[in-house]
């Protein structure tokens, strides 16, 4: 049987309070790839603080987590800041189960996260 | 992927070692376990625990080399408890189970996060050689789970644009 899974949907503006990447989809060990490349690509131009919004993103497995954990490090060695917004009852629980909900800064939203 | 067996308390699925397939795994175990009386948020429970077994399979017994077999059984249990019993056997290397601890929390890096997502799902987990070679991780999920067991909230169905934050 073939299962041409579907990959994420990946886009990124410049807002004011900086860069916001927006990540739609289910982030899985297919997937999480996707989202590092792009993330990294925002990251490597040293953001003050980078917004990563992942109101659409309705699935998340350890291989996202430690995407963003990844990136997160990343971000603050250049001395900047990673927040993430807009997550998903589902997505947010495996942050807590793994204590990562302490680790990242998470926004309600966007306008939030601009203040943090 | 194929479905050897879907039989009315059973579901039997033969996968390749390509991660374009947990999408579909999801799915089918999130039915399953719906159909089978479990709660929306017991089936996200149960649907993470497989992703991640999975996925742990894919990264450390076949190293990312699509063309392994992985054996998956999810069947409905009564002993030693009434549940479910989810079995997962790979054709690799046996994994000692005291290398599959996962990391502690405390050390915040990317990675070894798998086994502890699964063991905080699941009421039993445990590994074992495999009759032939390979692991059979053996994970059971109890209808009335350990009180002691922090509850997390998990929905099966995502919601679109939550403002439970």
């Amino acid at each position: 049987m073939q299962n041409p899974a579907k990959g994420l949907r990946i886009s990124s503006a410049v807002r004011e309070g900086g860069p916001v990447v927006r990540v739609s989809g289910e982030v899985d060990l297919r997937t999480s790839p996707q989202m590092r490349d792009a993330l990294l690509r925002v990251a490597g131009k040293t953001p003050k603080r980078l917004i990563v919004d992942l109101s659409d993103v309705s699935y998340m497995d350890s291989s996202g987590v430690g995407t963003l954990v990844e990136i997160k490090r990343l971000v603050e060695r250049s001395g900047g800041r990673l927040v993430l917004v807009g997550l998903q009852p589902r997505v947010r629980s495996v942050f807590e189960v793994t204590q990562l909900d302490r680790f990242f800064d998470i926004a309600k939203d966007i306008n939030d996260a601009t203040h943090l | 992927m194929s479905a050897l067996s879907q039989r009315k308390n059973l579901l039997e699925l033969d996968l390749p070692s390509d991660p374009r397939f947990l999408c579909k795994v999801r799915r089918t175990v999130c039915d399953w376990s719906l159909q089978h009386r479990w709660t929306a948020q017991q089936a996200a429970k149960i649907t993470l625990a497989v992703d991640e077994a999975i996925t742990n399979i894919i990264r450390h017994v076949y190293k990312c080399d699509l063309n392994n077999r992985i054996l998956l059984t999810v069947r409905e249990v009564e002993e030693p408890s009434p549940g479910v019993e989810i079995r997962l056997r790979d054709f690799g290397q046996f994994c000692d189970p005291e290398q599959i601890q996962g990391r502690a929390l405390e050390d915040v890096r990317p990675g070894g996060l798998g086994v502890h997502i699964i063991r905080a799902m699941m009421d039993f987990v445990e590994y074992a050689p495999a009759p032939g070679g390979g692991t059979l991780l053996v994970m059971r999920k109890f209808r009335a789970s350990k009180a002691a067991k922090p509850e997390v909230a998990i929905d099966a169905e995502p919601r679109k644009r939550s403002a439970n934050q």
